[in-house]
């Protein structure tokens, strides 16, 4: 057959000129017209022109009305040739859309063949053709379901799925076994791109492995491969259903359709081994199942023809992979055998590649081949040199590994694919550093790795490459000699040619002279430094590498030769626009001239003192709250960004439902909008995660003996060697120095640093470290190192918003002059919001602009509130509680306070007057036994009409919440039918089911009956709504429904954590998401830390684990939810607290809490 | 898995290509012409494999056309090559001694054609005689329309 089609398409190009047979497609159509032209073109700029003009035309046409679908399936059929060609053709996607909704038969598949090439599944115009797909699959004709599910197999938009789904499932029963294929392919592709949404069908797919057609049964094989290489001990109960498939594959019991140049299958059977390796691996007792049919498999797999060689090297690797079988083994070793002996050089190939996969198993089988892989070694072929080295890659060890890196370095030395570079590259540093015969080679191979492999190598070579030769082997002899051998090595590189060497290489000269020269005797510091200095002239030198150099000369520069050196080069490269190089220069002078300095600054020892770095860069945080103080962005990191961009695009594919105008009430915009606005949140979070992998690496390797214990403060005596040293550190101290503007050399040498303020920042250290001495390992970099608070600092934070922010959290207990003898929770709500536009709080009398609109509902609830504060019905809670839904009931009760016959009417405005008050109810008699005695929030109104009346509270157990919801009937008849619904976005509620009553309930006249709900948040925020429904048939049978709606907020459900400070120093570290704050104390106290931790306990529920000195550690968790951590320091007046949660939104919210309750008095 | 296929002349003119897993147009251009230029440059007598990056290439020369399927690094090559191959029967049973005019100027055939014998990147339908059957039975939508007649046809 092939040798047909080889002769017929020789015979092409006499037939390009002659006219087609009849038969065949016209090529007098538009498109052979356009074809025509572009081979009868000889420059590429002509055929530029002829598209562009075709371009148009089609462009031109698409859009005109008067096209039919007809000429549209032609129209798209050019299209699609303009963009094969390479060019752009975007405005006709749309179209190409509406023809597979618009176009009947032919047309439609032309439609969907064009959205299938021109769109992939992320594109956005994908998501109009859900509708047509949704269409077609409905469709009685079978062949516009064929389309349709060929199209979603191919592209479809992954949010799109659920809408689709059901009618693709249905599908699977289809009659059709062309139908059920297609299905079963459709529902792989969504396996691949969403694996959660079709978990429920994998019954299904079994259905579909049993599938009578066989073409059916091996599409579900695809799904079967994914899923078992995910989890294979999930599907070992079908091993014997797959070597019964196999089995009759193999024996031929398949129809002759599916032969392939009459093997039975192939694409099946190989599907079948592949999974029957993976659930034979590692499992002796599943492997034994298989031995027959894999023995049978071989045994029939003899005829000559590429596609036995198929199944063979398939067989070969599954009988490598599962439990060995001695019997087996040798058969598979002598089919390897015949590969690699074979003449034909894709055998070859594939026997070089086979040799590769079991080699580690059986060293042996290497040997028997040993001439024929030498042979190909010298391949004219790369390819199966590359694959032979690939082999030679696995079986290296200790004895072989000089010829084999021989041979990789000289594929290196010839490979022009950067790709191949850098994986080779790789291979060769790691035989080096596993196998290293002796030192000199190793020196030798890796110069030669980092000359050839040069600016692209992975940064990690590099980087083990210089761990290695500071931290050394097992004995210091040797360590010696290699560096010895290394600096060696190098000064002769410098000597020849340097302007050769790449980037990476000169970095790791430069750090390793600057570091190990010493050890060379009679090597003078100068020498070396002349030999560096000229890397500074050469063009292409990056200025991180001029960093390196120059942080080399800096710590070699001792002695008058190395000033004059120095000298020179300030003057040379002191005019320089660089003012990192102009800097680094400038420090280089100064440590030459001042041997003291530079002794302290760069201390000589050779001992491998381990570094403590503190990765997290907390000795910033002091900059950063001032920044964020002073009105800077907080930090967000980079998937946090992309994340929000993400959401902002991402469509909504839920229907909108009632949660939505619930979540938009007054008061959850308030509550939302402070916290994260007024949070100095995640700044220093980002910064730890993001920039310690990236920099800590670096540093790691290349600095040493910098990052003292002392941390920042030792690190601001070292600044000048620091900043010497890599790029991130140096930016970082810029940043910490305070300034704005890039530090000049004229300020980089620091005055010596202040003593005493070093002795009390040890003095803190140490009382640092004695609190949190128990928190494991790394528990010292953790919260105790955070936040040095700094006297010096003073200046910065009285900046706008600083000051703003204590003395507004502090306002409130000042404000006896406004309006409210005893402020009220609300008065701190506006102070919070008065924040938020930064103006000066005075709830009272000086309204903002941004405040005036929501003024006139301030006064109203405050005075409601003064009202009711005499009567406090529930000590044992957080006086906030009834304050959840101030700003919006306020409003609303001003607006509806005439209309109280019906609907809500909430807070305690109308209490002193409102007969249905359910305080003056009695309700606590009626408090379920269990709950009594338990912290529950006061009785509040829900809603009411002529005879019910629905009251509410909500109590806390230890492990949830529970709404209880009071029905009184103060009528004389009863309620029947009476049904409560409740529906929450944040929260999930369910019935508990207390009382003997159930389902149909009837409330009788002058009762109360008592429903009790549990509720749990779902995710955590600052306030959450409940909204609910109450229906009952009224006495004269009229149905009647009541809305109600219910306000909770965070510390309903926030319970204590009881840990001991060594747990907290382990969750400390396993928390990651950050929020940082300063908060008011309560500084009239004694003791006000204590005092302000003790009032956050009382109000909020937390749990002070621990207190020492002038720190604290709380702990809290949200019910059935994760813990939130919080980190407390007195700091200048102020209480700076630092949280942390695995959940993103915890921290902020309890902030805001928290704030709130000490802002109340 | 597959990730791509191409056809191109001799001259790396591209006469098809098609994309199983999503790619950007500006690596789509690399990739046709780092494949144009790796495959046209290979000598006779050498295998038939490339790597590319982490893929490895399956090409074969049909005539004047080259089809150059790119699968996983796990895949079979050989199997590749069959695919190939499979794919070269089929539009020779559709076309009747197929040549590289008639990918050129029906080359929405061959598309269709291929999309009934891989989806997603996987193998769909191995039965030639299937696969024929249901191309017909689309074609013939086109010459009529009232189309009672296909269920027949094309089910069997």
């Amino acid at each position: 057959m092939s040798d047909v089609v080889e002769r017929t398409l020789t015979a092409l190009p006499s037939l390009l000129s002659s006219d087609p047979s009849p038969g065949r497609p016209s090529s007098t159509s538009k498109l052979g017209t356009l074809i025509r032209g572009i081979t009868e073109l000889t420059s590429k700029h002509d055929e530029e022109k002829l598209i562009q003009r075709e371009l148009v035309s089609i462009k031109e046409q698409v859009s005109s009305p008067n096209t039919t679908m007809r000429q549209m399936k032609e129209l798209m059929v050019r299209a699609v040739y303009c963009e094969m060609l390479g060019y752009e053709a975007s405005f006709s996607y749309i179209h190409a859309i509406k023809l597979a909704q618009q176009g009947t038969a032919l047309d439609k598949r032309v439609g969907y063949l064009a959205v299938s090439l021109f769109l992939n599944e992320s594109h956005e115009l994908l998501l109009l053709l859900v509708n047509t797909v949704l269409k077609d699959l409905q469709s009685t004709n079978l062949i516009e379901v064929c389309m349709a599910l060929t199209v979603v197999g191919q592209v479809f938009p992954k949010d799109m799925i659920p809408a689709i789904l059901p009618m693709v499932e249905e599908k699977l029963n289809h009659p059709k076994e062309i139908i059920r294929r297609k299905a079963v392919l459709a529902l792989y592709k969504f396996y691949l791109i969403a694996p959660n949404q079709v978990q429920h069908i994998h019954s299904k797919f079994r259905k579909a492995l049993c599938d009578k057609d066989p073409g059916v049964m091996s599409a579900s094989l695809h799904i079967y491969l994914e899923m078992v290489t995910e989890k294979p001990e999930s599907y070992k109960d079908l091993v014997v259903s797959f070597v019964t498939i196999l089995k009759q594959v193999v024996g031929g019991k398949l129809p002759i359709d599916f032969n392939y140049h009459s093997v039975p299958a192939p694409w099946l059977q190989i599907q079948l081994l592949r999974i029957l390796s993976l659930l034979g691996k590692n499992d002796r007792s599943t492997s034994e199942m298989m031995y027959e049919v894999l023995d049978e498999s071989l045994r029939r797999a003899e005829m000559n023809h590429n596609i036995t060689y198929a199944i063979l090297f398939e067989c070969v690797k599954t009988i490598y992979t599962i439990h060995p079988k001695a019997e087996l083994l040798e058969k598979a070793a002598k089919c390897i055998g015949n590969f690699v002996l074979s003449p034909k050089i894709n055998l070859k190939y594939l026997g070089l590649k086979a040799l590769t996969y079991v080699v580690q198993q059986d060293a042996n089988l290497a040997l028997q081949h040993q001439m024929t892989i030498i042979e190909c070694l010298d391949h004219s072929d790369l390819i199966i040199k590359r694959e032979t080295l690939e082999l030679l890659f696995r079986i290296t060890n200790g004895q072989n590994v000089k010829v084999i890196v021989e041979k990789l370095l000289e594929f290196l030395r010839h490979s022009k694919d950067d790709y191949v570079t850098i994986d080779l590259g790789g291979k060769v540093t790691e035989l080096a550093e596993k196998y290293a015969p002796d030192n000199s080679w190793f020196i030798r191979t890796m110069n030669t790795v980092f000359l050839l492999v040069g600016d692209q190598m992975q940064p990690d070579i590099p980087n083990s490459f210089l761990r290695l030769l500071s931290e050394g082997f097992e004995s210091a002899e040797e360590d010696q000699q290699l560096r010895l051998l290394a600096v060696d090595s190098y000064v002769s590189l410098l000597q020849e040619q340097p302007a050769r060497l790449p980037q990476r290489f000169l970095q790791v000269i430069s750090w390793v002279l600057g570091e190990y020269s010493s050890v060379k005797e009679g090597l003078e510091p100068a020498t070396v430094l002349r030999l560096l200095a000229p890397l500074l002239d050469l063009r292409h030198c990056s200025s991180e590498t001029k960093s390196w150099v120059l942080a080399a000369m800096t710590k070699l520069s001792a002695g008058p030769a190395c000033l004059s050196v120095a000298q020179e080069l300030a003057e040379r490269h002191g005019g320089s626009l660089d003012t990192t190089l102009r800097q680094k220069l400038h420090e280089l002078q100064h440590l030459a001239s001042d041997a003291e300095l530079l002794r302290r600054v760069l201390p000589c020892s050779d001992g491998l003192e381990s570094l403590e770095v503190d990765s997290s860069l907390s000795f910033l945080d002091g900059f950063v709250s001032e920044a964020l103080a002073a009105g800077a962005a907080p930090y967000k990191p980079p998937h946090q960004r992309q994340e929000e961009l993400a959401q902002e695009k991402a469509l909504s594919v839920e229907p909108y439902g009632l949660s939505l105008p619930l979540s938009l009430s007054s008061s959850s915009i308030a509550g939302r909008l402070s916290p994260t606005v007024l949070s100095m949140s995640s700044g220093l979070s980002g910064n730890s995660t993001e920039l310690s992998p990236k920099g800590g690496a670096l540093r790691l390797e290349g600095v040493t003996r910098v990052w003292g214990k002392e941390g920042y403060l030792a690190k601001a005596a070292l600044k000048p060697e620091e900043a010497a040293k890599t790029e991130v550190p140096c930016t970082l101290s810029v940043l910490q120095e305070g300034g704005s503007a890039p530090r000049t050399p004229v300020v980089s040498l620091p005055a010596p640093a202040p003593g005493p303020s070093l002795q009390a920042e040890r003095e803190k250290q140490q009382l640092a470290s004695c609190l949190f001495v128990g928190l494991g390992s790394q528990g010292a970099a953790g919260p105790c190192l955070m936040g040095k608070a700094e006297p010096t600092r003073h200046g910065f934070r009285k900046k706008v918003k600083g000051q703003g922010s204590s003395s507004g959290a502090r306002e409130p207990s000042g404000d006896s002059a406004s309006s409210s003898h005893s402020p009220s929770p609300l008065s701190a709500q506006s102070a919070m919001d008065n924040l938020l536009c930064s103006s000066p709080l005075d709830s009272g009398s000086t309204p903002s602009p941004a405040d005036s609109a929501p003024s006139p509902a301030d006064s109203a609830p405050s005075l409601a509130d003064s009202a009711t504060s005499p009567v406090d019905p529930a000590p044992h809670l957080p006086h906030d509680l009834p304050a959840n839904n101030r700003p919006c009931d306020a409003q609303e009760d001003l607006t509806e306070d005439t209309d109280t016959s019906e609907t809500v009417v909430e807070g305690n405005s109308v209490a002193v007057v409102d007969p249905y008050d359910p305080e003056s109810l009695c309700l606590s008699p009626h408090l379920p036994e269990e709950l009594c005695g338990l912290p529950r929030s006061e009785f509040r109104p829900l809603c009411r009409d002529a005879s019910l009346v629905l009251s509410a509270c909500c109590v806390r157990t230890d492990h949830s919440s529970l709404l209880v919801v009071f029905v009184s009937n103060a009528s004389d008849s009863a309620a029947r039918g009476f049904a409560l619904q409740m529906t929450s976005g944040d929260l999930e509620v369910s019935r508990v089911r207390g009382g003997p009553e159930e389902e149909e309930e009837h409330v009788e006249g002058h009762s109360v009956a008592v429903y009790q709900y549990s509720l749990v948040p779902t995710r955590p925020s600052v306030h959450m709504e409940l909204a609910g429904r109450a229906s009952y048939q009224r006495p004269d049978g009229e149905p009647q429904s009541t809305p109600f709606s219910y306000g909770l907020s965070l510390p309903d459900f926030i319970r204590p954590l009881s840990v001991s400070t060594e747990e907290y120093g382990r969750l400390w570290l396993a928390s990651s998401n950050d929020t940082k704050q300063n908060l008011a104390l309560l500084s009239q106290e004694p003791d006000p830390l204590r005092a302000t931790l003790h009032r956050l306990r009382d109000r909020l529920q937390l749990n002070v684990v621990d207190i020492i000195a002038s720190e604290g550690i709380v702990a809290c968790q949200l019910l059935q939810g994760p813990p939130c951590l919080m980190h407390c320091r007195l700091n200048a007046g102020c209480l700076a607290v630092w949280l942390r949660s695995s959940l993103p939104e915890l921290p902020d919210c309890l902030l805001y809490h928290c704030q709130r309750a000490l802002a109340q008095h | 898995m597959m990730h791509f296929l191409l056809l191109f002349s001799r001259q790396g003119r591209l006469r098809l290509q098609k994309w199983f897993t999503p790619t950007p147009e500006r690596e789509k251009k690399k990739i046709i012409r780092d494949m144009t230029a790796m495959v046209l440059a290979r000598k006779p007598k050498t295998c038939n494999f490339l790597h590319w990056m982490d893929l490895k290439v399956v090409y074969k020369r049909y005539a004047s056309l080259f089809f150059c399927l790119a699968i996983d690094d796990q895949e079979n090559e050989l199997l590749a090559l069959e695919i190939l191959h499979r794919y070269v029967e089929l539009l020779d049973k559709y076309f009747g001694n197929v040549c590289e005019l008639d990918i050129i100027f029906n080359f929405e055939k061959a598309y269709f054609i291929l999309d009934e014998f891989l989806i997603g990147g996987e193998v769909q339908e191995t039965s030639k005689q299937t696969v024929a059957r249901c191309i017909e039975a689309s074609d013939m939508l086109q010459e009529d329309d009232n189309s009672d007649w296909y269920d027949v046809e094309l089910f069997g």
